[in-house]
């Protein structure tokens, strides 16, 4: 499986009665692409930061890609998260005052891949494949248009080959056509590559994109008691 | 990836870095400036005089004769009598004598009246005697030696006629100018009060002041001696002695503090420095103390504007961590934003006070007799820098553990 969540529980250390989360059993398996709506207060924050490894839950078993989040360390947690899980936000993908070469090299660099001389072409060429002009490689993120951050967000989340991939709302503050293209270069890519595809947004017109549609609701059944 | 993370994270950041960074530089200024000065002040005064064993003047505090005799600072109370000078330099226990006489000057330059000895026996340094760049001692009454930035300012060579004006100001109705004297002679340059002098035979300064009754030229009148009663001083301002053996040196200084006929002060330069830089131990202090405020208030300003930065950028710190940046990493970027900042403004301030220094030291020289070089990595100031670069890092440490705990906690 490329996901196992089993008996999760998570409550924040502030308030520890109150659960957040609670999750009996779901799983994903290896280059599914899940489509997850609902609205928000749902938990779907905090379950994606579970399965990131940015927060570790209270109790109960998290497996991503075979491994057990739940037992790793911070810093172990920071170098699988680098190196096997690929993240795009809805906004603030990328760090405004670099270029987008370096905000890729950035992610490079913390997976802890030795640096190859072929590295800056690499991202070069994946900067093409999402149609980024070679004018703004070495332009401030800050200066560009949304859709092309988000679609360079693709590209910084793609390059240490992730085999899973997050994707929280990331169409959100897209138009129409922007979100069109930036829907058919990610999911043809992540086909492509046979990537695991969490998609978390809640806008249903998506979901024709996706093979598998599954309500947070049902995914987090803390919600179903209150 | 890291140093480059950093600096543009700086240059994204501008205004207020500008702020912080001018803030630290002014402070890091006045820091090394105060110790600077210290350093070079004290000496720049303690090499003013070597190989002197007393200085002799009219009864007065012995700080105001060193000035007055030594740094060509501030006035004398009054002179001494030519007769006391004769008599005290007779003491067998005296191997030398340089009189000296105060009061004129020439364009803003004091004025030195002399004898050939000065040239002989005066010291600088350790033990370093004058030294002639061009010319030669006066020979004749009207002869003039001056100091080597006196030259380099007025734009004198050999040859040169200078015309001394009665007191003290840049600016003199009282001229000399029946009597101009030539230049004979400049000096290699000392780094002491000597290159502000203008040096002239007691002679020349008795001639100028009345003494010839009728006009001569400059060859006229060798310096064999003072041409009978005519050019012989009534008065001089102090003297240097120096003695056969060190050990006299108590016993002369009483005789000449009980001297009968006149009311004298002998005083041992070196003793006399000493007490200087004890009565300035707490202006050092005071000074030393307000730059250290000065740096921590700095500092301060340095911590709070990264402190509020960490606020406005949450989500860039989420966005590290997501892509899998460890809470080190982020302490350690703060880190080395706040030292860039700090390196800048060392730069900046050090760059700022060389030129100063640059600029203002004619002026110290002339002002104060303050012999300031322009090299400011003394060991004291790099200690001080290394204390700076030091004192950032734990002034940014709490915006640092700040951005630490709460990449650790923050979702």
């Amino acid at each position: 499986m490329a996901i196992n969540l089993n008996n999760v529980h998570f409550a924040y250390p502030e308030s520890p009665s109150i659960d957040v989360l609670n999750v009996n059993s779901w799983s994903v398996s290896p280059g599914e692409q899940v489509f997850i709506h609902g609205p928000s207060g749902e938990g779907k924050s905090t379950l994606l930061n579970l399965l990131s490894g940015m927060l570790t839950a209270t109790t109960g078993e998290v497996m991503v890609l075979g491994e057990r989040l739940d037992r790793m360390t911070e810093r172990q947690r920071d170098r699988f998260r680098a190196n096997h899980i690929g993240y795009i936000f809805q906004q603030f993908n990328l760090i405004p005052y670099i270029d987008a070469i370096d905000n890729i090299k950035l992610a490079y660099g913390f997976s802890g891949n030795q640096r190859h001389p072929g590295l800056v072409d690499e991202i070069k060429s994946l900067l093409s494949t999402f149609q980024i002009d070679r004018s703004d490689w070495h332009r401030p993120i800050g200066k560009l248009s949304i859709g092309q951050q988000q679609r360079i967000a693709i590209a910084r989340a793609l390059i240490n080959k992730p085999q899973l991939l997050i994707a929280d709302e990331p169409t959100s503050s897209l138009d129409q056509k922007n979100r069109d293209n930036f829907m058919s270069a990610l999911v043809s890519l992540v086909s492509a590559q046979g990537i695991t595809l969490l998609f978390v947004s809640h806008d249903m017109s998506l979901a024709n994109y996706f093979g598998r549609i599954d309500a947070l609701s049902e995914i987090n059944v803390s919600r179903k008691r209150l | 990836m890291f140093t480059r993370l950093a600096t543009k994270s700086l240059l994204n950041r501008k205004g207020s870095v500008l702020l912080t960074i001018m803030a630290m530089s002014v402070s890091i200024f006045v820091l090394l400036g105060v110790e600077h000065i210290r350093d070079q002040s004290k000496q720049s005064f303690n090499s003013t005089v070597s190989g002197v064993d007393l200085i002799v003047g009219a009864r007065t505090g012995s700080l105001n004769l060193l000035l007055y005799s030594v740094f060509r600072l501030g006035s004398p109370t009054s002179n001494i009598a030519w007769d006391s000078y004769q008599r005290v330099s007779s003491n067998p226990k005296v191997a030398w004598s340089i009189p000296i006489s105060l009061g004129d000057s020439h364009r803003g330059f004091r004025v030195l009246g002399t004898t050939t000895d000065y040239f002989k026996y005066f010291n600088y340094g350790k033990k370093r005697r004058l030294e002639f760049s061009s010319g030669k001692p006066f020979e004749y009454t009207f002869d003039l030696v001056l100091g080597a930035q006196v030259a380099k300012k007025l734009g004198y060579s050999l040859g040169a006629q200078v015309v001394l004006a009665h007191g003290l100001g840049r600016a003199s109705f009282s001229l000399h100018n029946k009597n101009p004297f030539t230049v004979v002679g400049i000096l290699a340059p000392t780094g002491t009060p000597v290159d502000q002098t203008v040096h002239v035979s007691l002679q020349g300064v008795e001639a100028v002041h009345g003494g010839l009754q009728k006009p001569y030229v400059a060859d006229d009148l060798p310096l064999v001696d003072f041409q009978g009663a005519e050019l012989q001083p009534k008065s001089i301002t102090a003297f240097m002695l120096g003695l056969t053996s060190r050990m006299a040196t108590f016993g002369v200084r009483r005789d000449i503090n009980n001297y009968r006929n006149e009311p004298l002060t002998a005083i041992l330069p070196g003793v006399a420095l000493s007490e200087l830089w004890q009565m300035m131990s707490v202006i050092e202090s005071t000074l030393r103390l307000i730059s250290g405020l000065v740096l921590i208030s700095a500092l301060l300003g340095l911590s709070a504007m990264m402190l509020a930065s960490i606020k406005e950028r949450e989500k860039e710190i989420y966005l590290l961590r997501v892509i899998g940046a460890p809470p080190f990493y982020l302490f350690l970027l703060i880190e080395l934003e706040a030292l860039l900042i700090s390196c800048i403004s060392m730069f900046v301030g050090t760059i700022t006070l060389y030129l100063s220094l640059l600029i203002a030291r004619d002026g110290l020289a002339t002002n104060f007799g303050l012999h300031i070089g322009v090299n400011v990595f003394s060991f004291n100031n790099v200690i001080f820098l290394v204390l700076v670069a030091g004192s950032t890092m734990v002034a940014a440490a709490i915006p640092s553990l700040m951005a630490f705990n709460d990449s650790s906690r923050r979702v």
